[in-house]
């Protein structure tokens, strides 16, 4: 509990003084105070209903799908089955793109090729799939296909290029946290 | 299973009319297709259903599915209401035609190149960004842009380069990060020539 009001000690501080400032707006009938307080409460109320049921089922989805069975195929073959097997892993994790350089570590140690660690690190920053369960609740599903399929080619022909300018002399050092 | 049923509750035609329906209405209330009242109810019956369903399978793994959930969810919380505050905001200081001139219908290139700087500088959890995106779409803000956005937003951070440093080296991180950067540019554009002939 202490540790979590620590770990969000700005974003409370911030919640906290907004919370006063909208009492004392109602209070004072300061107009620019009630028309912010009601822009907040509209996006508040409809998002608050719905997001915890997708956490409810990102949780269920973490127990359910084993990661190690798909961990077990990385590294075998680096052509196509290669590449759907890392898009496939990084599909099936979650957290933000800094999460995903110490698997690109393991992914090296492992004897994946430059080209797939960088494919890897873009379908993860763009693939996730309890991302994109938001994507499609929040934008829809046009837009959200049409973004993935598009993303796609993009971020392979990105680890193609850093393959090709990087070939002698990419390395993936260990990193300790500090 | 569990996701196809998630997305088969959230297929809905999210098109140009119903949003400019509501734009027209003049009022800054936003509601995307998925919180229609029936539509909640449906996603909510499945939620449910879902839980009942995994909790007579496998009791334990289904309670520690739920506690990673709530853990979650209550990490989300702090920051998702703050950006929530921040974008109210906004939405009071600069009027909806500010904003949709800078990164609206009629900004052109430009409103690119601002949603690409924003989203690289930008450190926001997809959480957040995907409502935020919401409440931008509802004022104004195209979804060429928005993909722009939440693209480098994802890919680019350039916040994270000196972490990203530590295990690429400067060269690489800087590279994939300008890289990513003018893909998501791409993405953008090819976005917007496809999204009217869909």
């Amino acid at each position: 509990m202490k540790k979590y009001f620590l770990k969000n000690r700005t974003d409370l501080i911030i919640i906290l003084l907004f919370t006063v400032f909208a009492i004392l707006s109602i209070f004072t009938n300061f107009e620019f105070g009630l028309k912010t307080i009601s822009n907040f409460k509209i996006s508040f109320l409809d998002m608050i209903a719905f997001i915890p049921l997708i956490f409810v089922l990102i949780g269920l989805f973490d127990v359910w799908v084993p990661r190690s069975v798909i961990q077990k195929h990385i590294g075998q073959g680096s052509g196509i089955k290669g590449i759907f097997w890392v898009i496939l892993l990084a599909m099936l994790q979650a957290g933000p793109l800094y999460g995903a350089f110490p698997v690109a570590l393991m992914l090296w140690k492992k004897g994946s090729s430059i080209r797939n660690i960088f494919i890897y690190l873009g379908a993860f920053s763009t693939m996730k799939i309890p991302m994109l369960s938001f994507e499609i609740g929040f934008l829809g599903w046009k837009f959200t296909l049409l973004r993935t399929i598009l993303t796609l080619p993009v971020f392979i022909i990105i680890a193609v290029t850093m393959e090709k300018i990087f070939k002698n002399t990419f390395t993936v050092h260990e990193v300790h946290n500090e | 299973m569990l996701f196809r049923q998630l997305f088969s509750v959230n297929e809905l035609p999210i098109d140009a009319d119903q949003f400019n329906i509501l734009r027209n209405n003049n009022t800054l209330s936003y509601v995307p297709p998925c919180f229609k009242e029936s539509l909640m109810r449906i996603l909510f019956s499945a939620t449910v259903l879902i839980v009942i369903v995994s909790f007579i399978c496998n009791r334990k793994k289904t309670i520690a599915g739920l506690k990673t959930g709530l853990r979650m969810f209550l990490n989300l919380l702090p920051p998702f209401i703050t950006v929530l505050i921040g974008v109210a905001l906004v939405l009071s200081l600069l009027p909806k035609e500010v904003i949709s001139a800078l990164i609206g219908e009629k900004s052109g290139f430009l409103g690119y190149i601002i949603a690409a700087l924003i989203g690289s500088i930008a450190l926001i959890p997809g959480f957040v960004a995907y409502p935020l995106s919401a409440v931008l779409l509802k004022n104004g803000v195209t979804y060429p842009v928005i993909a722009v956005f939440i693209t480098t937003l994802m890919m680019v951070g350039i916040v994270t380069i000196p972490l990203e440093k530590k295990y690429f080296g400067w060269k690489v991180a800087l590279t994939r990060n300008l890289l990513s950067f003018f893909g998501a540019l791409i993405i953008g554009s090819l976005m917007a020539l496809l999204w009217s002939l869909i």
